[in-house]
Order: C-alpha cells, then sequence, then structure tokens
C-alpha cells in the first residue's frame, strides 16, 4: 500500500520537475535561469554534504573546487589564452574550444587531485581547525584568481574571463534557442535539462556511496574516528577520497557555471559562497540527500525570487532598503530563524551513523547460519535501542 | 634596514588589533566551543557606532579636543557593542547550546550577514572617512616613524590586555570563567552559574572588539559595514595559530600574525623579483596557519585543547 503511494509520489515529481521549465519558459526566461542556478548549486551541496554529512569533515573553502572547474572551463572554452600568449596561438589560433566530453571529466579529475592536496596536509586536524584551514584555502586560490594578471596573465586579474564557449555536443549548442514547428525550447531551458541530468547523476552516485562500504566507513569516522580506526578502516585513504570525490562534483559544476554565465570572476567565488554551500547543507539536513537538495533549492532560489518581491517593498521605504540588501536580510532571518527552530535541518535524516546499518536488516529476514547480525532469540532489545538514542545529536567534532 | 624596522612598527600596531580581536574569538570558543562569526561585525559596529558619535560631538561641542571625544565616543561604542554581542549569545547561541555542533555555526554566520545588513541600512553602505582626532606630527624613531594614532593604538592595546590579564587570572569572575571553559558541569556543580559566565564573557569580548574596531578605524581613517569580516578572519586565525582557548596564545598569535603579514608585504616584491605584490598580503596569514596547523595540530601554545579536539 505506502509503497505503490511512494511510487505514485516519486512519478508525479518527476513529471514535475521535468515539466517545470516548460512552465516557467511562459513566464519568461529569467524564472529558468533562476531554476538552472538552483541545479548547480544542489550539485555543489551534494558534492559538499560528501564531505561534510558522510565523513564529517568541516570544509569552508569549497568553493575554491568550483572555482577550479569554472577557471578550468573559461581557459579552455575562450579565446583568453591564445590572445596572451603568442607561442599558444601559434599552435591554436582561435583558442582551445573543447568538447563537454573532455572538459566534464578533465574538471572532475582536476578538482579531485586539487581536493585531495588539500586534504593531505589537514589529515591531522578535526573540527573548527579544519574548518579554518579550508577557509585559509579558498581565500589562497581567490587571491591568486585576483592577482594572477600580472607578470603572466592567465586569469585576467579582476576583470575576469569573457566571452566563453556555451556547451556544445554532437553538433547541438546549447547557446542557442532550439526550433522546430514553431515551437521553441529556449537556451536556459536546455541547460535546464543538461543540469538536471548530470544533478540526478550526483543523486545517485552519492545514494551508492552512502550505502557502500566506503559511506559506511565515513560514517563511521565521522561517529568516532578512533573506533573507525581500531575496527581497520584505513582513516587517511578514506578522509582523502572523501575530500577528493567532494571536490570533483565543485569542479564539475563549476565548469557548468562558465559555460552557463559565458563569463568568470573572481568575486563569484568568495568566501561567503563557500558559507552559503555549507548553509544548504546543514540547512537542509546534513548528511540526508532530500534534505540537501531541499536546503540547496531554497537558499539559491529564494534570494533571486526575491529579487521580485522586493521591489514594492524598496519604494514604500524610500528606496532605503534595496532589493539586494532585502535578499541578504531575508537570507540571514531564515538562516537563524530554521536553525532555531529545527537544529537537526529542515528535513534530517531519520536515522544515521550506528542506526543505519540496522535499518537493511529486516526482521523477518531468514538468517544466514552464524550471522552476527540478528538478535539471538529470548533477548530482547539491546541497550542501545532505548527511545532516546535514535534521537542522540549528531556530532561533527567529538 | 629603516623599511625592517618600519614593517616592524607596522606590524606591531596590526599585530595588536587582531590580538584585542582574537582574545574576544579564543574566550568565547574556550568556553563554548563556538566559532563566532559574527565577532567581527562586533567590531564593525563599534567603529561605526564611534564614528556617529564623533559626527555628532563635532557638531554640538565644536570646542571639546580631539581626544576627549575619542574617549567618549570609545566608551558609548563599547556599551554599544557589549549590549549587542549579550543580545546575540541570548537570541542565536544559547537556545542551541545542545544543538548538533554546525547548528550555532550556522546561526553565527547568520547573525554576522544580518549585521552587515542591518549597517546598510543604518548606516548606508558607503565608505565613512573616519577623521583623525590626534595630532598628525609622526615621532621619527631610528629612522623609522611611528604616528601618535599608532602610538595611541599600541598603548590602548597593552592596556586592555594588562587589564583583561588581571581580571581572568585574579578576579572571581576570571575564576569562574576559566572553571567553566575546564568543565561547564562540574563547574556548576561548584556553585558557578554557567550562563552567566558564557554572558560575561560574551559582553568581555565585545568591548575588546569594539575597542579594536576603534582602533582599526583611526588606523586607515575609513569605516564600513564590511570592515570587520577581513580583520575578524584574520583575528580567528591568529587564535588559532597560538592555540585556540589560550589567552595568552591568542596575544601572541595576533602579533606575530601581524608581523608576519607586515614583513612579508613589505620584502614579497623584492624577494620574487616583482612577480608577487603586496597585493598578496592577505594569504600570509592563511599560509603561515596551514604550515602551523600541519607541524604543530594545538597551536603554539596550545595544550589543553589538544586533548579534547
Amino acid at each position: 500500500m505506502k509503497n505503490s503511494k511512494n511510487l505514485a509520489l516519486y512519478i508525479l515529481g518527476v513529471v514535475a520537475v521535468l515539466a517545470l521549465p516548460i512552465f516557467l519558459q511562459s513566464q519568461g526566461n529569467a524564472w529558468v535561469r533562476i531554476a538552472d542556478i538552483a541545479l548547480l548549486y544542489v550539485m555543489l551541496a551534494l558534492g559538499l554534504n560528501i564531505v561534510v554529512g558522510y565523513a564529517g569533515l568541516l570544509d569552508l573553502g569549497y568553493v575554491a573546487f568550483f572555482a577550479v572547474g569554472a577557471y578550468l572551463f573559461a581557459l579552455m572554452g575562450s579565446s583568453h589564452l591564445s590572445d596572451t600568449f603568442p607561442w599558444f596561438k601559434a599552435m591554436f589560433p582561435n583558442g582551445l574550444h573543447t568538447s563537454l566530453l573532455i572538459v566534464i571529466p578533465l574538471a572532475l579529475v582536476v578538482a579531485g587531485v586539487l581536493g585531495v592536496m588539500l586534504g593531505a596536509p589537514t589529515l591531522k586536524l578535526r573540527g573548527d581547525y579544519l574548518a579554518i584551514v579550508t577557509l585559509g584555502f579558498g581565500e589562497i586560490i581567490r587571491v591568486f584568481l585576483n592577482n594572477l594578471d600580472q607578470p603572466i596573465n592567465i586569469t585576467n586579474g579582476p576583470k575576469g574571463i569573457t566571452a566563453i564557449d556555451s556547451i556544445k555536443f554532437w553538433g547541438l549548442d546549447l547557446g542557442k534557442a532550439w526550433k522546430f514547428d514553431g515551437f521553441t525550447i529556449s537556451s536556459v531551458t536546455l541547460y535546464y535539462y543538461l543540469f538536471l541530468a548530470l544533478v540526478i547523476a550526483t543523486i545517485i552516485i552519492s545514494h551508492r556511496l552512502q550505502i557502500s562500504r566506503i559511506g559506511r566507513a565515513w560514517m563511521a569516522i565521522r561517529e568516532d574516528e578512533i573506533a573507525a580506526k581500531a575496527m581497520g578502516i584505513n582513516t587517511r585513504n578514506m578522509k582523502l577520497l572523501a575530500f577528493g570525490m567532494g571536490a570533483s562534483f565543485g569542479g564539475v559544476s563549476g565548469a557548468m557555471f562558465a559555460a552557463f554565465q559565458g563569463f568568470v570572476s573572481p568575486e563569484s567565488f568568495s568566501l561567503m559562497e563557500s558559507v552559503m554551500i555549507v548553509a544548504m547543507v546543514v540547512l537542509g539536513g546534513i548528511g540526508h540527500l532530500p534534505g540537501v537538495i531541499l536546503g540547496a533549492v531554497l537558499l539559491a532560489a529564494l534570494p533571486e525570487v526575491l529579487r521580485y518581491v522586493a521591489g514594492p517593498l524598496q519604494a514604500m521605504t524610500d528606496g532605503r532598503l534595496d532589493a539586494s540588501i532585502l535578499r541578504q536580510l531575508f537570507i540571514a532571518l531564515a538562516m537563524i530563524v530554521i536553525m532555531l527552530m529545527r537544529p537537526r535541518g529542515l528535513w534530517p535524516s531519520p536515522e544515521h551513523g550506528k542506526t543505519l546499518q540496522r535499518k537493511g536488516v529486516a526482521s523477518d529476514a531468514p538468517v544466514a547460519p552464524g550471522s552476527l547480525q540478528t538478535h539471538a532469540p529470548g533477548i530482547e532489545t539491546p541497550a542501545d535501542e532505548l527511545p532516546g538514542a535514535a534521537s542522540r545529536p549528531m556530532s561533527i567534532n567529538p | 634596514m629603516e623599511i625592517l624596522l618600519q614593517q616592524i612598527i607596522n606590524g606591531l600596531v596590526l599585530g595588536s588589533m587582531y590580538a584585542l580581536i582574537a582574545l574576544g574569538y579564543t574566550m568565547v570558543y574556550g568556553i563554548i566551543n563556538l566559532i563566532n562569526f559574527a565577532h567581527g561585525e562586533v567590531l564593525m559596529v563599534g567603529a561605526l557606532t564611534s564614528w556617529t558619535i564623533i559626527g555628532l560631538m563635532q557638531e554640538s561641542m565644536p570646542g571639546t579636543p580631539g581626544w576627549l571625544i575619542l574617549v567618549i565616543s570609545l566608551v558609548i561604542a563599547c556599551i554599544v557593542a557589549a549590549t549587542l554581542n549579550f543580545v546575540i549569545e541570548k537570541v542565536a547561541y544559547r537556545p542551541l547550546r545542545n544543538s548538533p555542533k554546525l547548528a550555532p555555526l550556522i546561526t553565527a554566520i547568520g547573525m554576522s550577514i544580518l549585521l552587515q545588513t542591518l549597517a546598510m541600512i543604518i548606516w548606508k553602505p558607503t565608505n565613512k572617512a573616519y577623521p583623525n582626532l590626534l595630532s598628525t606630527t609622526p615621532i621619527e624613531v631610528g629612522g623609522a616613524v611611528i604616528s601618535p594614532t599608532q602610538v595611541m593604538i599600541l598603548s590602548v592595546t597593552a592596556f586592555s590586555l594588562v587589564v583583561l590579564m588581571w581580571l581572568v587570572n585574579y578576579t572571581k569572575l576570571g575564576r569562574a570563567m576559566r572553571a567553566t571553559a575546564e568543565n561547564p558541569r562540574v563547574a556548576a556543580l561548584m556553585g558557578i552559574r554557567p550562563d552567566m559566565v558564557i554572558s560575561a564573557t560574551f559582553i568581555i569580548g565585545a568591548v575588546l572588539a569594539a575597542i579594536a574596531g576603534v582602533m582599526y578605524a583611526s588606523n586607515y581613517g575609513i569605516a564600513q559595514h564590511a570592515m570587520g569580516f577581513l580583520p575578524g578572519l584574520k583575528a580567528f586565525t591568529a587564535a588559532v595559530f597560538g592555540g585556540i582557548g589560550n589567552l595568552a596564545g591568542a596575544v601572541v598569535g595576533g602579533i606575530l600574525l601581524g608581523l608576519i603579514e607586515a614583513i612579508g608585504s613589505g620584502y614579497i616584491g623584492s624577494i620574487t623579483g616583482g612577480v608577487l605584490g603586496s597585493n598578496y598580503s592577505d594569504i600570509f596569514a592563511f599560509i603561515v596557519l596551514i604550515v602551523m596547523l600541519t607541524l604543530r595540530p594545538s597551536g603554539l601554545l596550545g595544550e589543553r585543547v589538544a586533548d579534547r579536539a
């Protein structure tokens, strides 16, 4: 009964998500754009969720990987390098215009390697120390992006890189509207479907990771690192893997962002951006996929939507309260109020850590001989199944 | 050689301001294990309040000597900042004392954005010229110059540090703070009220931040709504550098960080042959921090936290 109801809800959800841009398109492309940006943030938040939610490593410099992906695509998809370096122009007169099928894996690998490189020196650190080091790392990347225009102009400094290619594959250009039979699908809608596909891939990977041995190892580390180590988990490799995997999603998302905007500048990768991504993960429900998605959609779309609501309010207050200030005000209030009312996030995971594996053991499942997972007959409930145990607050820094 | 001496002086001035801010971070962290992201914004509110008071006083009482205006505005800024921090703790951190560890971090970030936004609404998002109220004749010390404002910063910081050390080491409140930092539950059993101690800590931290804010604004001659963020970040770095939760560590960390930053940005141009300029000065703090924490994860003087982390 419950299953068929769930299935119906799933199908409804899928149809709604697929039809959303068609519906939004009739209200103007700006709304589809908002949906696109929200999808990119969902991807970023899911990537960070691997690091923070699963492995319990608080990373405040996550936007650095986003930036790396974006700049990678910007350099490979624009004529900036050919314009600045004559020797490069000699090889590629119009600049590299790399195919998407190369850029996505490349962004994934480069950001992933960078993530591991960041992770390596910070392995000994935990909790807030780790947070502040990753934050510093993010700032270092941003300062470099901002200043690498001289003496060698690589990033074009604060001016940023313009005229970045749109995404093209199999002869299809997502930068142009698609027309057939008088029916047009605008460019932003095409991007929507591409991003949606990437987000779905991210969700599947995240979900598979969560229920795999690796995911369980991460959660064991999150719950109690010393115990995890004692149980034979290679905590060093697992942490590096978490950093690498999380970063690679950030890299891909960044590359998509660059292609979508056609422009990158260091301003898009400020510390505040990192902080917002962490806020998405935590607001939604840390370590819980639907929660993280909800948090990302909410925080990404809210400011854009408020942009339209803010106009009348601004008129009421003689322009003192301008739209951008009002948006910030609402975001800040939302962060505070939501956390005060639901400290575990809007949609927290019903169980995690120790309780996770117990879910898999159905009460009437046949017991394999010699299995240690089930309860011995006659013993009713183990002590740790007392009602309070499941609602134990999650610890990031035990 | 003059450049080195000059940069050492600049570094000391910068470092003493970092130290003041870092103390606020480290006290709060030491007691409730929270990175108070809104601390830099308390500094900003202090600086902007004093800017408003100075403006009002210069208009209404034109004859008043500059130093008196500065002192009065400083006192009022401290009171406003202390009230603000007291309220922030009550509203945004106290209800989350027993929640998952990341929840208060998010409210702290929210508070930081909220305060910046409110400051933009109250004070308008423009740069404000912070008046120089002291004499402008520089004092020469062995080839380097030091301005009266810098002398004031150094002496005010030194005075605040002495008062704070006395407060923490020799008063009943200080003993209660140390006890609560060690173990709040046991402290409560000994008749200490942790809630009161935490409020007191936030108030003291805010006063230090407001002092730092006024000093910061006098030093750079500018006050605006986003001025608290970067110094706050660097001060936290300083606190971690010195070993967080350790007051002496925060001071040492702050001053060292200021020195490293000033000397680094003074020499980076000539060392790298002009490839990297002083526009990279902001990253010294972070590079030093990463190297430091890799070699010694508990910070320079940090021992207590090692068993907790």
